[in-house]
């Protein structure tokens, strides 16, 4: 059977060396984690700060929600293909667009996230003399915590999901095994590859899930199906944990 | 500009691959999810379940799924339904959510009242619940639509041909314009699509029309879905 052929064939200790005179397993799945860390950077520095503002002043979320909503209508295969031809063709430019696919699903977790804070609590804390820095570094994000690292989740999943395709244009990933074994027909190498892919995704989201589950301060309640804030919105879970916010 | 016009059988040859292999994922996924995600709404253990069987199928890398499909099904590599299949399980993942949201969303206060009108259980579905979640489903759907068609693309790195192919042929012969023209077209694709299916629900939820949309609705399509942003 096939599918059994694809694990016997990620278990080889050969396909770990070297496969069809490339990387092995091992070397390809360290260049698909080092170039999902490498976006994830980057869409981390963009999107965080910006999503905090947003979340913070309540200004642009309407353009943030409109742009998320473009991204996702396109073809990451055609933004790669396009930016290649286009640009330059090192790994600066893979690592651009996937760092803007990551971006959409952090800046709703962080806004979301500040949105999410009781505005009681953060006058609380600030009848108690905490000052603006302290309010927000002591008392915002760890309550937004939970929220923030959900768009965290579903942005590296988005980005090492979709770094496979990147092998196409010659750079190195596990969808390189994908991309080798249609090209070669080798049908068992392309099922290796997608087992390794689909494990390193459900593991990374399980991890996250964790984390994020670990971060939720004490004394603030688990609500499974979302939780009220004083502005009355619900803040709910998306499919893969972002954070959605209702209205608007 | 002519590489456009000496390849106009290509493109709408690529064009209606694409469209084929979009709808019967945007269609097979809307039917299946109405069943389920009605089930999902009567039943939190339900809804718990098959909500978690939709993130973890959500998880699986696009192009994996399209490559594992077709082994566990039996078919050969190069069959298109096995981008077909693929897609109709993320369209599942995603509409599951929506319908049983929609579902939801139908107050159990109307749903007592049609029992005490004397609706049975089958009509009670099909005039007042059904009806009532439409705006919810629609938005659900107009977000599985537009995730089918960019998705589709990446079928032409395992040979299956669509739109995509535009963008590895382009890659080869280092040719910008081809890349360029594969984008537009998807995106144009997606812009019909979801005109058509506003206009579908415009014509079946007459008293929806010019509404601002409910909170349910624009929860939906404000939900930031991350993997469905992209072509995985």
């Amino acid at each position: 059977m096939l599918l059994l052929q694809g694990i016997a064939w990620i278990f080889s200790p050969a396909n770990w060396a070297s496969v069809s005179s490339g990387l092995g397993i091992g070397g390809e799945i360290v260049a698909h984690l080092l170039l999902t860390l490498e976006s994830l950077l980057v869409a981390v520095v963009i999107a965080v700060p910006l999503g905090l503002a947003i979340g913070h002043t309540g200004r642009g979320r309407n353009v943030a929600i409109l742009a998320g909503n473009v991204v996702r209508a396109f073809p990451t295969l055609g933004l790669l293909s396009i930016l290649l031809i286009a640009l330059t063709a090192n790994l600066l430019t893979p690592i651009a667009v996937f760092a803007l696919l990551g971006i959409p699903p952090l800046l709703a977790g962080a806004y979301a996230g500040l949105e999410s804070v009781d505005r009681q609590t953060v006058d609380a804390a600030r009848a108690v003399g905490m000052t603006e820095w302290q309010i927000l570094t002591k008392v915002e994000l760890p309550l937004a915590a939970p929220l923030l690292l959900g768009g965290l989740r579903s942005s590296t999943l988005q980005i090492i999901a979709t770094v496979s395709l990147v092998s196409e244009f010659g750079f190195d990933s596990v969808g390189q095994f994908i991309i080798n074994g249609a090209a070669t027909q080798d049908y068992v190498q392309m099922i290796g590859g997608s087992i390794i892919v689909t494990a390193l995704a459900l593991l990374a989201d399980a991890i996250l899930a964790t984390v994020q589950r670990l971060t939720v301060p004490r004394g603030v309640p688990r609500g499974v199906g979302g939780r009220s804030t004083a502005r009355g919105r619900r803040i709910l879970t998306a499919p893969s944990g972002a954070p959605i916010s209702e209205g608007n | 500009m002519d590489w456009v016009w000496s390849h106009l059988g290509d493109i709408g040859d690529m064009t209606f691959d694409h469209i084929e292999l979009s709808v019967p994922p945007i269609v097979i996924g809307f039917l299946v999810s109405i069943p389920i995600g009605y089930w999902a709404s009567r039943s939190p253990v339900a809804r718990s379940v098959l909500l978690t069987i939709g993130n973890i199928l959500y998880t699986i890398p696009a192009l994996a799924l399209v490559v594992l499909v077709p082994v566990l099904l039996g078919l050969s590599l190069l069959n298109p339904l096995n981008v077909i299949a693929a897609l109709t399980l993320y369209a599942l993942a995603i509409m599951v959510r929506s319908a049983a949201d929609a579902f939801a969303s139908v107050s159990t206060d109307v749903r007592q009242s049609a029992t005490a009108q004397g609706y049975s259980a089958a009509q009670r579905f099909l005039r007042v619940e059904l009806p009532l979640a439409g705006p919810v489903l629609l938005a659900g759907i107009r977000v599985v639509s537009v995730s089918t068609i960019s998705l589709v693309t990446i079928g032409a790195l395992v040979g299956i041909p669509s739109l995509g192919s535009f963008f590895t042929d382009a890659f080869q012969r280092d040719f910008f314009l081809e890349a360029l023209v594969g984008f537009v077209l998807v995106l144009l694709l997606a812009a019909v699509f979801d005109v058509v299916l506003s206009l579908i629900g415009a014509a079946l939820m007459p008293w929806n029309r010019g509404s601002r949309l409910s909170a349910a609705s624009a929860r939906v399509l404000s939900q930031p879905q991350p993997n469905t942003a992209a072509v995985r």
